[in-house]
Parts: C-alpha cells; sequence; structure tokens
C-alpha cells in the first residue's frame, strides 16, 4: 500500500483529519484511565474478608436504659441463638469487616519505642469467634478458654499496668512486625502494656480503609456485651437457609428481652453489598460513559469519512477508471483511518499518562499500569476500522463510469 | 437577515436529517452528562449558611501528649476535648459560642402501647439557636443559667414534636428518656443544614436532629453519645470515662461567631496564648498548634464533597469536550458538503460575513435543540441520583439558574465548535466552486 498520496490527500485536509486524531486522542486517554479505575474498584468489590461471608448472619442490639448485667444476658442471648434450627456456631465481636468506622490502637516492638510499628484495627472476638468466623490459622493456636476477659470489667480497672494479654495477628501485621517469620510467642507492646502473640491468621481485614492500609489486624480475648457495642455473628449451616436462620434468631432474642432495640439485622453478604455500593454506582458510571465514548468517536469517524467520500467522488471514479481495484480503494480508506488512529492514539497515550498523574495528585489514585495503554489502543484501531468500514465501502462501490459524469 | 438566516438553517436541516440528528444527540449527551454532575456538586459543595458562613469558625487545639503513643501529625486534633470546650465557652472570647456533641436518645412515649424510639439530637449550649439561626416556632431556647443549672429542659423539632404530641403545642410538655424526664421549653420548624457543617463526623446531609438539650445536663443525664473520639491515655479513673471532664479525648466541636471575618487573626492569637497556658500548666505538651477555618475551610478541610462527585464531573466535562470536537468535524462536513451552494450565494454577492453568520445561526440552533435534549437526560440523570441510597439524594434537583445554564452551555459550546467551521465554509472560493457547476 502506498502511504505518500494517503498523506499529501491528508495534508490538504488537515482540520478535518486533526479533528480525528484529537478525538482518537481524548478518548484514548479517558478510557484508559476510566477502565483504570473500574479494575481497581472491581479488586477492591473482590476482596476476601478472610472470613466465610456467604455462611454468616449478623445482629445487633442495644437496649433500653441502664442495663444491670449485659454480661449475663449476652451469654444468654448466646446459648438462645446456639439452639435456633440451622445454626452451626454463634459468637459475639466488636466490628466486622467492610464496615464504616473502626476501633485502631498501634503496637510497638518495646514499651520505650518512640513512634509505633504499626497500627493496626482492633477486633475483640468473645469465645469461637475464630470458627465462627471460619478465620484460617497459620500458625500458633486459637485463645485459651482462660485468656478471655470480660469488657466492662476490664474498663473498671484502674492500674493498667497489671494488664498484659493474648493476641492473635493478621499474617500482615505479623510479617510487618516480624519480617522473618517467627512471630509466634513473641511480645508486642501496646503503649506500655504486654502483649503476648499466639497465633497468625491469613487474612481478617480492617473494616475500612485507613492511612492507605486494611490488612494490619490485632484480635485480642476480649468479650464484648450486647450493650457496650458487640454484635452477634451466627454461622448457618446451609447458606440458603440465612433469612429463616436470622428470622428466628430476632425471635429468640426478643423472647430473652423484648425492651431491646435492634439497630443490625443482616446477613454479612447484605452488609458487604451496602458498603461496597457507591463504588458500583461509580463503576456503572464509567463504563457507561466509557461506552458513549467510543459510540461518539465512532460516530465522528463515519461522519467525516463519508464526508470525505463524497468529496472524492470522482477521484475514485477516475482511479478505479485508471485500474484500481475494489479492494485498492477499501484498502485506501482503511489505511488512512489507521494512520490518522495511530496518531491519535499516541497522542492519547501521552495525555493518558498526563491525566494519570494528575488524578494521582488529586484523587490518590495509583500510577496507570503499562499494560493498559496497548489495550486501549488496540481498542481505538479496532474501533476506528469497524466505523471507516461502511464509507470505505461505499467509496469502493463508485464506478469507474463516475470518471466520465461532469459532477 | 437573521429570519432569512434562521429560514435556512431549518432547510439545511431537512436536507441533511441524519448528521442533524446525530449532532443534536451527541450535544444532547455531553450536556446531559456534565450537568447531571455539575448540579451534583453545585448541590454538595453549597454554602449552608450564606448569611454568616464567614462569620462562623471553627477552632481546633493540639491536646496531645508527647507520649509514644502517637505519631507524628502537623494537623491539631479534629475535636476538643471537654476541659477545652467548656473553658474557652467560659472564657467567651466571641460573639456568641457554643460547644456541642451527637446524641441519641432513647424516648419513651406515654401510653404502654407506644413502642420506644431512638431519637437523633445534639447537647449544645445556649447560644447555639440564635449563632446558627435556628428556626424556633414556639418557645425559646435555653440561657446561660440553664446550662450552669444543668436543667433539663430541651427544644424540640417538628418531626418529634408531632410524633409525641400531634398538632398540639409541645411547650410546656415533657419528653420521658430511659434516664429521666426533660421539659421542653421550645419547638422549632423543619430545619435542615445541607451540608450540617457544624458535626462533620456524623450523618453530613438530609435530615434534621429532633432533640436538642443542655451539654452540662447530658452529661449530667450520662446520656450516650454519637461520633468519632480520640484518646490518647487511659480514661478508666474518670467515673465518667472518656466523656469526663479531664479525659485525654477529643470528641467535642465547638463553633464560635466573630463580629466581622477580619477578628480571626485575634482569636488565632488568643487560642495560641491559650494553649501555651495550658502547656505551662501542664496539661499540654506540644507546641502550639492551633487553627481556625472559617464554614466553607471547614467543609473543605473535611472534603465534604466526595472525591467520587469531583471525578465524576471531571469526567462527564471531558466527555462533553470529546462530543464538541465530534460536533466541529460534523458541522466542517455539513458545511462543506454545501460549497457549491456557498459559492453561489458568494458569486450573487453575499459576503465572507454572511456565510459566517449563517453558519453560525445554522451552528446555534443546533445548539439550542442539543439543549433540550440535554435537558431532558439532566432530568433523567439527577433523577436516577435520587434512587440511589445516598443521604443527599433528595436535595439534587435542577433549579432555574442551572436550566438556564443547561441552554447557555448548549448554545455557547456548539457555537464555539461552530467556528472554524464557519470560517473554513466563508472561505470557500466561489470562481472555484461556480466552475465545477
Amino acid at each position: 500500500m502506498e502511504i505518500r498520496p494517503i498523506l499529501s490527500t491528508l495534508a490538504r485536509h488537515k482540520m478535518a483529519a486533526a479533528l480525528i486524531v484529537l478525538e482518537i486522542a481524548l478518548s484514548c486517554a479517558i478510557i484508559c484511565n476510566a477502565l483504570f479505575i473500574v479494575t481497581q474498584r472491581l479488586e477492591t468489590l473482590n476482596l476476601a474478608s478472610g472470613m466465610d461471608d456467604d455462611r454468616l448472619v449478623e445482629v445487633a442490639l442495644s437496649g433500653i436504659g441502664q442495663q444491670t448485667d449485659a454480661d449475663a444476658r449476652t451469654a444468654e442471648d448466646l446459648a438462645s441463638l446456639r439452639a435456633v434450627a440451622g445454626v452451626e456456631r454463634v459468637a459475639i465481636s466488636n466490628q466486622l469487616p467492610f464496615q464504616n468506622g473502626s476501633w485502631n490502637t498501634s503496637l510497638s516492638l518495646s514499651a520505650e519505642q518512640e513512634v509505633p510499628t504499626l497500627n493496626a484495627t482492633q477486633y475483640m472476638f468473645g469465645e469461637g469467634t475464630l470458627a465462627t468466623m471460619g478465620l484460617k490459622l497459620l500458625a500458633g493456636r486459637d485463645f485459651n478458654a482462660d485468656e478471655y476477659k470480660s469488657n466492662d470489667e476490664l474498663s473498671k480497672i484502674e492500674d493498667v499496668s497489671t494488664l498484659s494479654s493474648a493476641i492473635i495477628l493478621s499474617k500482615a501485621a505479623a510479617d510487618k512486625m516480624f519480617p522473618e517469620g517467627d512471630a509466634i510467642g513473641k511480645t508486642v507492646y501496646m503503649a506500655n502494656i504486654p502483649l503476648t502473640i499466639v497465633g497468625v491468621v491469613d487474612t481478617l481485614l480492617r473494616p475500612n480503609m485507613m492511612g492507605g492500609n486494611r490488612t494490619f489486624s490485632v484480635i485480642f480475648p476480649i468479650r464484648m456485651n450486647f450493650s457496650n457495642g458487640g454484635r452477634y455473628l451466627i454461622r448457618v449451616s446451609d447458606p440458603a437457609r440465612r433469612a429463616e436462620v436470622l428470622e428466628q434468631a430476632l425471635a429468640a432474642l426478643d423472647r430473652n428481652d423484648p425492651n431491646r432495640l435492634v439497630w443490625r439485622k443482616q446477613t454479612y453478604e447484605e452488609g458487604r453489598a451496602k458498603y461496597f455500593a457507591n463504588d458500583r454506582d461509580m463503576i456503572g458510571l464509567l463504563l457507561i460513559v466509557s461506552a458513549l465514548l467510543l459510540l461518539v468517536t465512532a460516530l465522528g469517524i463515519v461522519g467525516l469519512a463519508s464526508f470525505w467520500v463524497q468529496q472524492r467522488t470522482k477521484q475514485i471514479g477516475i482511479r478505479r477508471a485508471l485500474g484500481a481495484t475494489k479492494g485498492q480503494i477499501l484498502r485506501y480508506f482503511q489505511t488512512e483511518n489507521f494512520l490518522l488512529a495511530t496518531i491519535g492514539i499516541i497522542v492519547g497515550m501521552l495525555l493518558a499518562y498526563l491525566l494519570n498523574q494528575w488524578l494521582m495528585g488529586r484523587y490518590e489514585l495509583p500510577r496507570l499500569p503499562l499494560l493498559y495503554l496497548p489495550v486501549g489502543a488496540a481498542a481505538l484501531w479496532l474501533l476506528g476500522q469497524l466505523a471507516v468500514f461502511g464509507p470505505a465501502r461505499r467509496a469502493a462501490a463508485i464506478p469507474p463510469a463516475v470518471a466520465t459524469r461532469s459532477t | 437577515m437573521l429570519g432569512y438566516y434562521l429560514q435556512l438553517a431549518l432547510r439545511s436541516f431537512g436536507r441533511n436529517k441524519v448528521l442533524t440528528t446525530l449532532m443534536v444527540v451527541t450535544i444532547g449527551i455531553g450536556i446531559g452528562a456534565a450537568m447531571t454532575t455539575l448540579t451534583l456538586y453545585k448541590v454538595l459543595s453549597g454554602d449552608p449558611i450564606p448569611e454568616k458562613s464567614a462569620r462562623l469558625f471553627y477552632p481546633r487545639l493540639e491536646p496531645r501528649t508527647l507520649g509514644r503513643d502517637v505519631s507524628v501529625d502537623p494537623e491539631p486534633m479534629e475535636q476538643l476535648t471537654r476541659f477545652d470546650a467548656e473553658e474557652l465557652l467560659r472564657q467567651k472570647r466571641g460573639v456568641r459560642q457554643a460547644m456541642m456533641s451527637a446524641g441519641s436518645v432513647t424516648v419513651l412515649p406515654e401510653g404502654t402501647a407506644a413502642q420506644p424510639f431512638r431519637a437523633s439530637s445534639r447537647y449544645t449550649s445556649a447560644d447555639f439557636f440564635t449563632m446558627f439561626n435556628a428556626p424556633l416556632r414556639a418557645g425559646r431556647g435555653w440561657s446561660a443559667d440553664d446550662d450552669g443549672a444543668r436543667a433539663r429542659v430541651a427544644v424540640i423539632g417538628s418531626r418529634l414534636a408531632e410524633k409525641l404530641f400531634g398538632d398540639a403545642d409541645p411547650v410546656g410538655r415533657e419528653i420521658h428518656l430511659s434516664q429521666g424526664v426533660l421539659r421542653v421549653i421550645g419547638g422549632m420548624d423543619e430545619w435542615t443544614l445541607n451540608p450540617r457543617f457544624y458535626d462533620l463526623r456524623n450523618r453530613r446531609f438530609g435530615g434534621g436532629e429532633q432533640g436538642f438539650l443542655p451539654f452540662s445536663t447530658s452529661r449530667d443525664m450520662r446520656l450516650p453519645t454519637q461520633g468519632s473520639m480520640n484518646c490518647w491515655g487511659s480514661s478508666n479513673t474518670d467515673a465518667e470515662g472518656a466523656r469526663g471532664l479531664n479525659a485525654p479525648c477529643a470528641w467535642v466541636q465547638y463553633w464560635v461567631e466573630l463580629e466581622s471575618p477580619g477578628q480571626a487573626a485575634d482569636y488565632r492569637k488568643y487560642l495560641a496564648d491559650y494553649s501555651d497556658q495550658q502547656r505551662a500548666a501542664g496539661r499540654f505538651e506540644r507546641p502550639a498548634n492551633v487553627r481556625l477555618d472559617d464554614v466553607m475551610g471547614w467543609l473543605d478541610y473535611n472534603r465534604v464533597v466526595p472525591n467520587d462527585v469531583r471525578m465524576q464531573m471531571w469526567l462527564a466535562f471531558g466527555f462533553l469536550l470529546v462530543c464538541l470536537l465530534n460536533t466541529v468535524g460534523l458541522l466542517l462536513a455539513k458545511f462543506l458538503r454545501r460549497s457549491g451552494e456557498i459559492g453561489v450565494l458568494r458569486a450573487l454577492g453575499a459576503t465572507r460575513g454572511m456565510v459566517f453568520m449563517q453558519c453560525l445561526v445554522e451552528a446555534a440552533l443546533i445548539g439550542l435543540a442539543g439543549g433540550l435534549a440535554g435537558l431532558g437526560l439532566t432530568l433523567l440523570g439527577l433523577w436516577n441520583v435520587r434512587q440511589q441510597p445516598l443521604e443527599y439524594a433528595d436535595m439534587v434537583h435542577l433549579d432555574l439558574p442551572m436550566l438556564a445554564l443547561t441552554f447557555a452551555l448548549a448554545v455557547a459550546a456548539t457555537l464555539l465548535a461552530g467556528v472554524l467551521p464557519a470560517l473554513r465554509a466563508s472561505r470557500i472560493d466561489p470562481a472555484l466552486q461556480v466552475k465545477s457547476l
């Protein structure tokens, strides 16, 4: 294919050519970044919480008025929940992954350390929570029965210097504190309270993103009760029966004390879906805009290409009369579009990079992986070829006889 | 002349239906996307209290110890400790000032059949109502003496009043909480600040708080508070725990009204002096680090407009730009297809200016049609936003200025897009065109 005649034709239509190039470039830049944000959000959306999400149901209550013995009522509640048909295990925890707001604390390697080693989210687990959630223990052990303490009792202690506790860390937190992988049995400090690491679990995410991290977690064997922020976590034997179990669980809790307000009752997956509602909207919006951008760009190409074909009808007729085949005419327009698209894509990649730089500065977006550029390029080349095919075929269909007519 | 241009333009639409529709649709989609996101942005970034926003200030102090457990932070704490809030309130250095915290009270309605329910409330001090222009419908707010006496009084919102007392006047009635009884001394009209700037740690948009009572009373009754709390030491020794007067915890919001924005510098100086005094007294350990933001500054610092909304707006305007480029291309094709006709016009004596104007009129008409399509799409887009489970969903409406802007933007954008093609068309050489006819 001769490229020179194409270039000299384009040189005479600088403005139209420049418009197509610019449109492709802008689309390329926006779509690359939009798709990058979409993949980012999808990754977050599909993050593993570390728990068996589809087996869990959560209920949280609060009492009306002063609760005289919330710890005892909580024990009763847990027993009643265990008796509900379809319930495998029951536990109480202060928080769960993918919720707004979290409990956090800092851990240090020594009591005298100036700057703590890491900031981790603070989970407080009652008996059997590890098994209820389905967390994977990588090393060490679960808490022993004598290590659990009541949160209400703990908050009455005035002299905190006597305190100590066993803890379990998430793998990410353990690796950060002990890169050698020998965390079990080591002592770390929360302010000057010594904590002994007895176990490491694979994953247990922080409820929300904080300080750019959502993987550092520390678990304390501290038993909450229903009235000081604890939430019941019910593990069902069959995911299909979650709704039914939830209903019966609420009835059982109501029998224990009808004068309580239920402020959270849902399957864990419903809660998780609500947490990500905004991200899903954003993904939908970005995909729609990307599709519309492609459509508008394609329409632009079709419009200008048709105009060119119409304008050059006579020349095409002459070329056909001089022996050019239909295929050659078709390829002429395809090559022309390919050239324009290529220039557009090169400019577009530069713009995509600049746009990403700007987004990184303003919205804490990571750097655009280079992989997105060839993908975006391929998409726009394909789009260009598809868009130009119709007008090019019409051009190829122009009969040589046109050359003999005066208009 | 303009009438004739319009006539020509309309005739040209008829001749090129597909191309014209394509342009109208493109502009419509672009304008629709841009105006939907712009409206959302405008609603969220609005000034909640325009008559006063430059005179209301939110002070911040740095009360944290130098201890091991705190990392270095250039910004002071976002809220005050109860001690500092009460001390600033006592020293009264502004025209008006109020300390506050959000809370949730459990109301026990009279009659055994009615279920107890929670009402979102604000524990604050006397100046709150005048300072924030709260619309009191009946009765009054409480006085500084009531604050001091921990009076068991409350001002209630219209929705709570209706729920408890129906249409009857709530003033003088009693509200039973599980912790005690409050006497209603004032009733408030529906009051929604968007965003509720005075406390951004809780729900930011829509729905007003329904119970207002003295902060001192809330502590006396040990009512539960809501919002974030940051502690940097143990508060186990305090009978009230983390909410005790001397607890090393920041959880109280504080607002001050100054006579003019110019007094901010003086107040900042006062805060720095206060910090130094507290450090001299041994309460503060870090060097004075104070901030004083007015309402809009505070909203900005707290990123009240979500990043996603900002990003959507940029995206939509990028999209509009592509739509415009597309329109430039299509207009160019449209005008140049008429080269022969334009050549005849020029040969018959039409000036370049006339051809240019005629092209622009045509572009403006397309813009107007695009604006109409864009308006429809904007309304559809905003309706869609309202269907989302967002706390600001109900506020998102197109007002008259935005409606006007939709058309202005559509016409201006299309005119801009039309200038280059129109120039190109007006420079068509008549001789060449007429020869080829």
